[in-house]
């Protein structure tokens, strides 16, 4: 207990609500830097979020709808890899395969950069002892069973996370 | 001129950007005894902030930071 315990380490409470590739990047990235300080850390797994905690990940990434997100190639000369290609909604919504492709994009465009994975971040949690816990009512909602999700994980509802947040120094909902 | 600091372990972060080299950092203090040092190389501009964090964070004491060669270099001396 954190705040109760002033010999207690730090603790952050996340919340991972999204399951695309881009979005399942910043809770697995905060918690495995907190647990490497140190801090103690909880995941709570929600929504579209709680596909990140399958054995096989498959979080895959849509620019359709992100007029934010760069289209950027990960070979060629650099000039070519800089150029932000502009994707019309029309044909990303079309074309099939376009999701996929862009996937494959943004996985290889991390890796060249020196991004690690997904699973390596998730895997790099798990062994600083990270609680991963999955959203029970969600389960329930899309049809999960408790043998989708790994091992290492706890299920738990809204009040069980609640409690543990309180006692955190930081809580984030992502 | 500066003392020459000697390690007892070196740790490559070359290539790895946020939050690896903090990982690998964490990682490596755990072969190390209290008082030994770690080397640790990173070429990410987020690493110098970051290893400080750290650094305050965990308690174990970054000796010295530099850059060399468009490298960035910490001894980390464990708590």
């Amino acid at each position: 207990m954190s705040k109760s315990d002033p010999t207690a380490p730090k603790r952050l409470a996340l919340i991972a609500s999204k399951g695309t590739l881009d979005w399942a990047y910043p809770p697995f990235i905060l918690a495995s830097a907190a647990g490497a300080m140190g801090w103690e850390v909880g995941v709570f797994f929600t929504f579209y979020g709680l596909t990140l905690l399958k054995p096989e990940l498959t979080a895959a990434v849509s620019p359709l709808g992100n007029p934010a997100m760069p289209m950027k190639m990960p070979f060629g000369p650099e000039g070519f890899q800089n150029i932000n290609w502009s994707m019309p909604n029309l044909l990303m919504a079309n074309v099939p395969g376009f999701e996929s492709v862009a996937t494959t994009l943004m996985k290889q465009t991390f890796k060249n950069k020196g991004v690690a994975s997904v699973e390596e971040l998730r895997q790099a949690c798990l062994d600083m002892d990270v609680r991963m816990i999955g959203c029970q009512m969600t389960m329930d909602v899309f049809g999960f069973k408790r043998e989708d999700f790994i091992n290492e994980c706890e299920i738990g509802g809204a009040a069980m996370f609640l409690e543990y947040a309180a006692d955190a120094d930081v809580q984030l909902f992502i | 001129m500066i003392d020459v600091i000697k390690e007892d372990l070196v740790l490559d972060c070359s290539g790895m950007l946020c939050p690896m080299p903090v990982v690998k950092t964490s990682k490596a203090m755990k072969d190390l005894q209290s008082g030994q040092i770690l080397k640790m190389i990173a070429t990410d501009p987020g690493a110098p902030p970051d290893m400080e964090a750290w650094s305050r964070q965990t308690g174990n004491e970054l000796l010295r930071s530099m850059t060399e060669d468009g490298k960035f270099i910490f001894f980390l001396k464990k708590k």
